[in-house]
């Protein structure tokens, strides 16, 4: 039988916009996967560190204040400083496009999902790009 | 996982034993998906284990089990015990998902080092707990925590497989419980080594405490242990302290009355349960020939065999099972 996918859905920063997280964990949840939601106002560093003892796959971090520059190469940052770099971080949120090129180029992010992507689009991308073997 | 091979997996216990925390965290997720190498680990891991108080902390949904244990850390923090906590929240049956929110009321400890939280869906385990539980603990045993905390899901009235997975089990009401005490009389209201009455700087919980102590003055099962009845507020701190206390005066009581004993019972139930999965694991990949069950499936059919003995004649077959051997 398949490993079960983990997923982390995280909430940086001081934006307390939390609803398409809860909405995206709900998702993920029904698609079968064990989604930990560690709830509003985390640090990259208490990100990273659920992420390692959690043992999940794949770090979702949700990021409507602006400030995605800035916390997904810290929150890569800290994933290698602790070993941890495959462990594979996707976002969402209102990012513009022209930041989810640089984002993924810079290799800060595998995927980043803006507004109006269906749950369907996500979860299959997540499915596809974890190796349950 | 993106390890495999027995090298990796040797280095992972090396590591484990080292107090790695990502070695933890990856040996956890192997037993928890039941991989192969899980029995070698647990071979390996288990001379270190035995060491670690296993606490169980259960009770109704929204008793305040998280934020008990949150301050409750923080009690054992301070004095320097390294902490592990299994929160266990309930898988779907439907889709086998599992939104795992035990951690957002444990921030307070989210970058200490020496505080190891793992969250764990149930994954078709209707005891209150998850059928890795048990091995999980010796992880995190052999990993180096003295004291290990584990949550169960929200419980109503049998869900039970804590007592025999924790040294002292907490029973968590809520000031609300008063009506279902009655009710609870039998199951979750027997298996408490202590019972704590969270919330209590929003009412007054006098009734609901004596409600207890009543009912703990007919029970047979609290002659040489009495459970207290404990008043915590995980939201002001009130009580922790005390309840730390007691929990320790618990582990005294048992090692003084022959935890010996009480270990071989809970080690019994372990390998019976164990043994139980083994056989119910050749029954389903097909450890009979498909042959044998056919023919005795015909033998049913026909009206030549009755089904019990007929399970009895290949569960024989099965474990080699010899009369008085």
């Amino acid at each position: 039988m398949a490993r079960k996918i983990r997923v982390l859905v995280a909430k940086p920063g001081l934006d307390g916009h939390d609803r398409g997280a809860r909405v995206i964990a709900r998702g993920l949840r029904d698609a079968g996967m064990e989604v930990v939601y560690t709830g509003l106002h985390q640090t990259p560093e208490q990100i990273v560190e659920a992420a390692i003892q959690e043992d999940v796959d794949v770090v979702g971090l949700s990021i409507l204040s602006g400030a995605h520059m800035t916390i997904f190469p810290r929150v890569c940052e800290l994933l290698k400083e602790n070993g941890a770099e495959d462990i594979m971080v996707m976002g969402g949120g209102t990012v513009p496009e022209d930041d989810v090129k640089e984002l993924k180029n810079g290799g800060w992010a595998k995927e980043i999902f803006t507004p109006g992507t269906t749950l369907e689009t996500i979860v299959e991308w997540i499915n596809s790009n974890v190796n349950t073997d | 996982m993106s390890t495999s091979g027995v090298i990796k997996l040797a280095d992972y216990v090396d590591k484990l034993l080292e107090g790695d925390r990502r070695s933890a965290a990856k040996i956890i997720t192997l037993i928890e998906n039941d991989l192969p190498g899980k029995e070698e680990i647990i071979r390996r891991v288990y001379p270190h284990t035995g060491r670690a108080h296993v606490i169980g902390v259960t009770g109704p949904p929204g008793a305040g089990k998280s934020s008990l244990i949150d301050r409750l850390v923080g009690t054992l923090r301070a004095e320097d015990l390294r902490v592990g906590v299994i929160a266990v929240d309930p898988s779907s049956p439907f889709s086998g998902g599992a939104l795992l929110g035990d951690r957002i009321r444990m921030q307070e400890h989210a970058l200490d080092r020496k505080v190891f939280i793992r969250s764990m869906g149930t994954r078709g385990t209707l005891g209150g707990l998850s059928r890795a539980t048990k091995d999980v603990v010796k992880i995190l045993d052999a990993y180096g925590c003295d004291v290990i905390l584990i949550e169960t899901v929200g419980v109503g009235q049998t869900e039970l497989d804590i007592m025999h997975c924790a040294d002292s089990t907490v029973v968590v009401l809520g000031p609300g419980a008063g009506d279902r005490i009655q009710a609870m009389k039998a199951g979750i209201m027997e298996i408490a080594d202590l019972f704590v009455i969270n919330k209590c700087d929003t009412a007054d919980v006098t009734r609901i405490k004596n409600d207890i102590e009543n009912m703990i003055d007919l029970s047979p099962l609290a002659r040489d242990w009495r459970p207290p009845v404990l008043k915590t507020s995980a939201f002001t701190g009130d009580g922790i302290g005390g309840l730390w206390e007691r929990l320790q005066a618990h582990k005294a009581f048992k090692i003084s009355s022959g935890r010996s004993a009480l270990e071989a019972e809970k080690l019994k139930a372990e390998l019976l349960e164990i043994m139980y999965g083994k056989v119910m694991e050749r029954l389903s990949t097909g450890g009979l020939s498909n042959g044998k069950m056919k023919e005795m499936i015909d033998s049913v059919l026909e009206r030549r065999v009755d089904p019990y003995t007929a399970a009895d004649t290949l569960l024989e077959k099965l474990i080699c099972f010899r009369e008085g051997a």
